[in-house]
């Protein structure tokens, strides 16, 4: 099973530290933004940390997940190192994609983390691939799809879920309805009140869930898990959750008010699961306070080494584009660098 | 391999159809982690019967059947690229590959880069391209020159069978995205064929299918055929020499500069639209390392910036063809 499971006491807390680690990751995240330290722009996961690490804990550490815009959260609940996910969001060597992907394309295969993506609606198809490599080669293994409530509207997603339907392939896919799509509420982007009812036209289960609580996504993911590695193919599994910090960090939020994010706070996935530890005796306001510190701890040690850390050389940007390199990316890289090439060297 | 080389092997006479086939036989054979995947490849055979056969004597398991979904399986191929198989897709008209766009062009042709390098994408896209059926210009396109044009795709349009063969062989064994674009005009078309099972054309590597002193014709596809063709008949008149780059991205500069450092002029024949495209690349590699050896304006041979119309007047009159190449060679010879 996963390095943690929420079945064994060691398993919560390692779940709690995993959602704690991805709260300081993107609110550290998100000041660094601010800052202007962060190229490009981030997508926050703070409020949807039950979601990802639920879904986690049911699956196998070689088991595959693809991700969506705001997969930070997912690459902490899969387990990747929060210091090489920072060097990537700084755009440095050491990252993940060797700061050629950034917060919206963190990956590490090896890891079972297919990339977040930056398109809407891609990662559910690269899902049903990965499940198909599964099942083609009889592995053990499950792969997930994660998708946001958005995704729902995209062609391709159906298509990944019928294809995952048809060949019964072992895929999971989780939607994470935090209720907009982007700047849209998600009531004006589609005509149903539970997303996963479109799994009904492919004739899968399709569960909508408490995404602000961890053991109802873990324990949907745990099934879901187990049908797919019956040979019974794919679900889907909503997660009702809400995200707490606009589409992108600097959104200005015209679309909500702050009395309906207070009510979702209320509700909070690490207070309410924290609470649960703390009743049934198995964690104390002491050790959530300790775990926390250490998680801060971890995210300032990552930013320190994003920052210190080196810059890729310019002339990475030519590297992998291919594995099998082509000479045109040696001729037309000197020509693009001011200090010219042998291009139009024809001088006779 | 040149294409002198290629005939120093044993070979049979078979048609590109074949030719594409027994590549696709061979690799199933040979490794286990391929299969192929696409709409009716498998008991239908496939709608141009390519992979004919192949149902029967691999099973369903690696010759699949997908349904009419271009972007779910497109984008499936990818991922199973990403996580140990080596999926071979047809694509059944290239056309289609606008349905699958984003898989093609966001997901498969960066992951390699934007994942730092850290995975391997092993498919290949098999696909029909070019006019001639009467099929409408939704059936009858050419998009390799998008494909070419996409950094992190590979493009390869064999013109002869012997390259059909070996060009799907290298494809399946690249460790890339490859697109393989077959011209359905020229399945019937026969050639002779290495049958050793390890014979393959590096990608990049053009082929010199003609030796000629006067002008150098680059020749994709079907106008490989033709314009060996008007090289035959014009013996005697001009000395044709015909060169099928047969990959388009990497493509093989150097074979064709030495060419027209030979023969000092050039026609370009490929069947996609004129602006923008194939021949622009070629035309502008040479005058890049070969202006001065020019002693006429290149030539370019291609589709008029228009649509591939369905009546078979209007489409024979935006098709290239070997009459255009000959007047191409004339202009300049």
């Amino acid at each position: 099973m996963a390095d943690f499971d929420l079945d064994s006491a060691d398993g919560r807390r390692e779940a709690l530290r995993r959602m704690v680690t991805i709260r300081a990751f993107d609110e550290e995240a998100g000041d660094r933004f601010a800052d202007g330290e962060i190229p490009g722009f981030v997508h926050l996961y703070i409020g949807e940390e039950a979601v990802g690490v639920g879904a986690c804990a049911s699956l196998d550490s070689d088991d595959y997940i693809a991700s969506t815009h705001r997969g930070h959260g997912h690459c902490i609940a899969k387990g990747l190192d929060p210091k090489y996910m920072m060097a990537e969001l700084y755009g440095k060597a050491e990252g993940y994609c060797n700061g050629k992907g950034g917060s919206m394309h963190i990956a590490d295969v090896d890891a079972g983390m297919l990339g977040a993506n930056g398109i809407v609606g891609a990662g559910p198809p690269l899902a049903t691939g990965a499940a198909l490599s599964i099942d083609y080669q009889d592995r053990d293994q499950v792969a997930v799809g994660f998708l946001g409530d958005g995704a729902v509207a995209q062609g391709q997603v159906h298509e990944a879920i019928n294809l995952a339907s048809t060949w019964d392939l072992p895929a999971i896919f989780v939607v994470e309805n935090n209720h907009y799509g982007e700047g849209t509420p998600v009531e004006k982007q589609h005509n149903l009140e539970n997303l996963s009812d479109t799994a009904q036209a492919y004739d899968i289960p399709g569960v909508t869930v408490d995404g602000m609580d961890i053991t109802a996504v873990a324990e949907a993911v745990a099934e879901a898990r187990e049908r797919a590695r019956a040979g019974d193919g794919p679900t889907m599994v909503e997660a009702q959750t809400y995200r707490y910090r606009g589409h992108y960090e600097g959104d200005e939020e015209p679309y909500r008010d702050e009395d309906e994010i207070e009510r979702w706070k209320d509700r909070d996935p690490i207070e309410s699961f924290k609470d649960r530890l703390i009743e049934r005796g198995e964690l104390t306001d002491e050790e959530f306070d300790e775990l926390r510190s250490d998680a801060e701890a971890t995210i300032e040690n990552a930013v320190e080494y994003a920052q210190e850390t080196d810059s890729p050389d310019p002339t990475a940007a030519y590297e992998d584009v291919f594995a099998d390199r082509p000479p045109e990316l040696d001729r037309f890289a000197n020509v693009a660098r001011t200090d010219g090439g042998a291009n139009g060297g024809d001088h006779r | 391999m040149t294409a002198q080389a290629e005939l120093e092997l044993e070979t049979e006479t078979m048609t590109v159809r074949e030719a594409i086939r027994q590549a696709l036989r061979e690799e199933l054979q040979r490794d286990e982690d391929v299969y192929l995947m696409g709409e009716d490849v498998g008991l239908f055979g496939g709608v141009l019967e390519v992979t004919s056969g192949l149902f029967e004597e691999f099973g369903e398991e690696r010759v699949r059947d997908t349904p009419i979904s271009e972007a779910g399986f497109m984008g499936a191929a990818t991922g199973a690229a990403a996580t140990g198989t080596r999926p071979v897709v047809e694509l059944m008209f290239s056309d289609f590959a606008g349905v699958a766009m984003e898989q093609i062009m966001n997901q498969m042709a960066k992951m390699h880069y934007m994942f730092g390098g850290k995975a391997e994408l092993p498919v290949t896209v098999r696909t029909t391209e070019g006019g001639g059926m009467g099929a409408a210009s939704q059936h009858s396109g050419t998009v390799h020159t998008w494909i070419a044009h996409f950094p992190g795709l590979k493009a390869v349009a064999p013109g002869t069978a012997a390259s059909a063969k070996g060009l799907t062989k290298a494809a399946i064994r690249s460790d890339d995205p490859v697109f393989v674009f077959e011209n359905k005009m020229i399945y019937e078309q026969s050639g002779e064929v290495p049958t050793d099972e390890d014979f393959t054309v590096p990608i990049g590597e053009a082929a010199v299918e003609r030796e000629g002193d006067d002008v150098t014709v680059v020749a994709t596809q079907r106008l490989v055929g033709e314009s060996l063709g008007v090289a035959d008949s014009l013996e005697g008149d001009v000395s044709v020499e015909v060169i099928d780059p047969r990959s388009l991205y990497p493509l093989d500069t150097e074979t064709i500069v030495e060419s027209v450092e030979k023969t000092g002029r050039l026609v370009v024949a490929d069947e996609s639209p004129l602006s923008y495209g194939t021949h622009a690349e070629i035309v502008a590699r040479v005058q890049e390392e070969a202006f001065f050896s020019l002693d006429a304006p290149i030539q370019r041979v291609g589709t008029p910036d228009t649509h591939i119309p369905f009546s078979p007047p209007l489409e024979q009159e935006v098709l290239p063809d070997d009459d255009d190449v000959r007047a191409a060679i004339e202009r300049i010879a």
